[in-house]
């Protein structure tokens, strides 16, 4: 699917050729050997890991070599983390590398949320020795067994000559089609036996093969179906981001003037600023997102896939609609909503062949959208982003958010952690350019930000990297600042401190009458502050700073902004009032979008 | 819900069974009967499931087994374009009043005896799941010991094969 990584065919292309050449015997080496030079091969230049008992002999060798930089985590969820916001920030493959057991197993939720959200990480797990498997041997977990429903493939290796396969279709399989996590379990014994490296390996996936190239029938249908449209709009996934498409669908809006929504995972894909772009859809989306998609005559989505958290009520989401769906995963078209053009592809191929399809059929249809456009710019001018003040004079959250947004520009880079924080990052921060937001979107991660901003930085070192994260995600995670300062890897975290799973305490506001059950955390204001942010923040060798008021926000991102010897923490005492508007609550149509508390739009009926 | 019967082409790799019942696992749907052998080709197995889902959300199924890297190719068999068998061993108390009966009911579903002892039969039969079914409600008032059945094994007729145009070249 992408320019730089091997396209799905028997054998990749060695990234340094000469190596198997004819009549040169192949170098012998050991297993860990394989795997280093393998990743080199392909690529790669940096990885995320912590080694054990059954790894030593990979980190043996990671020692004696500098053509891959290895980043020491705290945890190894880190690891998984740090490579999935390598791979979001740079469309790179990500990299983590951890040790039996325990070690495998906490991989385990970053890899579920490489698998929610398609990022194309590898990692590469020791197992015991291939004699003690399944024996309950120190340290050892079935990680194959135990990532096989998260995992797009797995392997799992027990001899030294099937590695370069191995590390090379790993590496193949999560960056082709549709991303996704692949796991590499290698045993211990694997690792320090001794083999031929031959490359490039044989690589035998005769069950894998990707479409990217569309139906050309199906792609004139759905041209012909927009030129035809009154109320079309194009429903913008993050595989248009996955896909590097983001030009291609420019032009095609540009072409069609249709309306763009861009999902949670998608934010970016498509420039805030451009006055087609009606925002985010779903349930924190704008009024003119979510009617739009609620209202339209035809919804082409662009690699999403019609999350819940999206359509609302899936049996009364957009009863006026055809659907063009696009994706180059077939198993997620038609899997919520019936579409009625299925396209199978890569959308930058899919967009492109769309816009050349659409330039035929505009010959022989005159498209005229304008009373659409007329409605919807109705509905953003009554419905823009807004917020109110906190009544009970903290800050403002989305003050914060957005402040950091407009000081830090398009050019940084952007990873939420989850709740509130999260929403009003999507929302408040303008994304001009992919691969500006990182979040966990399907899997809804806590803990996510702070190593994904840690990855991003060293996929991305010359960007500004932000870490929003909450103070119940930054306090699950917040470990990798040590890896952040010794490494010097000086990203720049704030935290929208509301002393609470704010998410959970909306809810818990809106439908569970006012009981705050269990979502205080205290570390905010007016409660004890434990653990004191500023002072951890120190601790960890990196810059504290603490926020309570307005006039203080600009001056502690621009001394964060200018900081760049150390990692930087910004806590941002704010007001736990704050609610994340507008919202659809959940299991009811998209119609019932609330502007705010008790505040639901009024609009033409059919 | 309707029975449909899935036929597989499969890499011979391990776990991949764990990975094809998994998809099933996940939604909660039982598999009736699952058979697994070799196939024609060296390193490919075909798996013949049953299962008993309605048709939407094993289309969804459907698609996610073609995702699975070691799944080749996958039909669903229609009752009336394929020949669908399993087999069955079934151990009968039969003794000296009853034997005689026990086998002619043998005869009559043309299946046969495999072993005999004292005072039990094993009988062995292969058909449809209607007619082993009908064996096992005839033999059931001697007493029936023990049942071991195979997964449904089907293949599509006519000359047709299903790893052709997968293995055309």
């Amino acid at each position: 699917m992408t320019a730089d990584s091997p396209v799905p065919s028997p054998s990749p292309s060695p990234a340094a050729p000469g190596l198997s050449g004819a009549g040169v015997e192949p170098e012998i080496l050991t297993g860990s050997g394989a795997i280093i030079r393998s990743l080199e091969l392909l690529g790669v230049t940096d990885v995320f890991g912590l080694p054990g008992g059954a790894v030593i002999p990979l980190y043996d060798e990671l020692m004696t070599q500098d053509a891959i930089r290895h980043i020491l985590v705290r945890h190894e969820q880190g690891a998984g983390h740090a490579a999935e916001g390598y791979a979001s920030a740079s469309n790179r493959v990500g990299v983590a590398i951890a040790t039996s057991g325990p070690g495998a197993t906490n991989l385990v939720t970053a890899i579920a949320d490489a698998y929610m959200d398609s990022v194309p990480i590898v990692c590469i797990t020791g197992q015991v020795f291939s004699t003690l498997m399944g024996t309950d041997a120190f340290q050892e977990a079935d990680i194959v067994g135990i990532t096989m429903p998260i995992t797009k493939h797995s392997f799992l290796v027990k001899r030294p000559e099937d590695i370069p396969a191995a590390i090379a279709s790993a590496h193949l399989i999560a960056s082709t089609g549709r991303p996704g996590p692949v796991l590499v379990d290698i045993t211990k014994d694997a690792q320090q036996n001794k083999a031929p490296f031959i490359w490039p390996p044989k690589l035998d996936l005769p069950g894998y093969r990707p479409i990217t190239k569309a139906h050309g029938k199906q792609v004139q249908a759905a041209a012909q179906l927009l030129a035809e449209s009154r109320k079309p709009v194009l429903y913008v996934g993050g595989g248009v981001i996955r896909a590097r498409a983001s030009e291609e669908l420019l032009a095609f809006a540009e072409l069609t003037g249709t309306p763009v929504v861009t999902t949670l995972m998608a934010r970016g894909a498509f420039p805030d600023s451009h006055e087609q772009h009606l925002g985010m859809p779903g349930m924190h989306g704008t009024v003119s997102a979510v009617l739009a998609l609620q209202e339209a005559d035809l919804i082409i989505a662009l690699g999403a896939r019609f999350d819940d958290r999206v359509t609302g009520k899936v049996s009364e989401f957009a009863p006026h609609a055809t659907i063009v769906h696009v994706d180059v995963d077939p198993a997620e078209i038609s899997k919520i909503r019936t579409a009625d053009v299925p396209i199978v592809g890569d959308a930058k191929d899919v967009i492109a062949d769309l816009t050349v399809a659409y330039a035929t059929s505009v010959k022989t249809t005159t498209p005229d959208i304008s009373v659409w456009w007329t409605y919807l710019n109705g509905l953003r001018e009554e419905f823009p982003l807004g917020y109110s003040e906190p009544t009970d004079g903290l800050l403002a959250p989305q003050y914060v958010i957005k402040r950091i947004g407009e000081l830090t520009g398009p050019e940084g880079v952007y990873a939420a952690g989850v709740g509130q924080h999260q929403m009003w990052a999507a929302q408040y921060i303008k994304y001009e350019r992919p691969n500006s937001w990182l979040n966990s979107g399907g899997a809804g991660t806590m803990g996510y930000s702070v190593p994904a901003a840690m990855g991003a930085k060293v996929a991305e070192p010359d960007r500004v990297v932000w870490s929003i994260d909450g103070d119940g995600c930054f306090q699950m995670t917040n470990q990798e600042l040590a890896t952040c300062t010794i490494n010097n890897i000086p990203i720049k975290v704030a935290i929208i401190n509301n002393s609470s799973l704010g998410m959970v305490r909306q809810w818990q506001t809106l439908f569970y009458d006012g009981r705050h059950s269990f979502t205080d955390l205290n570390t905010g204001h007016g409660s004890a502050m434990v653990p004191d942010f500023v002072k951890l923040a120190e601790a960890y060798g990196a810059l504290g700073i603490r926020v309570t008021s307005a006039d203080q926000v600009d001056d502690a991102i621009k001394l964060a902004l200018a900081t760049n010897d150390r990692p930087v923490v910004i806590d941002f005492i704010v007001s736990r009032d704050a609610m994340v508007w507008p919202m659809v609550p959940q299991g009811v149509s998209n119609s019932y979008v609330q502007y705010a508390k008790d505040h639901a739009p009024t609009w033409g009926e059919e | 819900m309707s029975s449909h019967v899935l036929s597989l082409l499969v890499e011979d790799k391990p776990g991949l069974l764990t990975r094809v019942a998994g998809l099933f696992a996940r939604r909660g749907f039982n598999i009736e009967s699952l058979a697994v052998g070799r196939t024609e080709i060296e390193g490919l197995s075909r798996i013949t499931i049953l299962v008993d889902v309605e048709d939407l959300p094993l289309e969804q199924v459907t698609k996610q087994l073609n995702k699975l890297i070691n799944v080749i190719k996958i039909v669903e068999l229609d009752p009336s374009q394929s020949v669908q068998r399993e087999h069955l061993l079934v151990k009968v108390r039969a003794d000296n009043t009853t034997r005689s009966q026990v086998l002619e009911a043998v005869t009559l579903f043309r299946a046969r005896v495999v072993d005999v002892g004292i005072d039990a039969v094993v009988i062995e039969v292969t058909g449809d799941s209607g007619k082993t079914q009908a064996l096992l409600r005839v033999l059931e008032p001697y007493g029936i010991k023990e049942i071991a059945q195979s997964g449904l094994v089907a293949i599509g007729r006519g000359s047709k094969s299903i790893t052709e145009r997968v293995y055309k070249n």
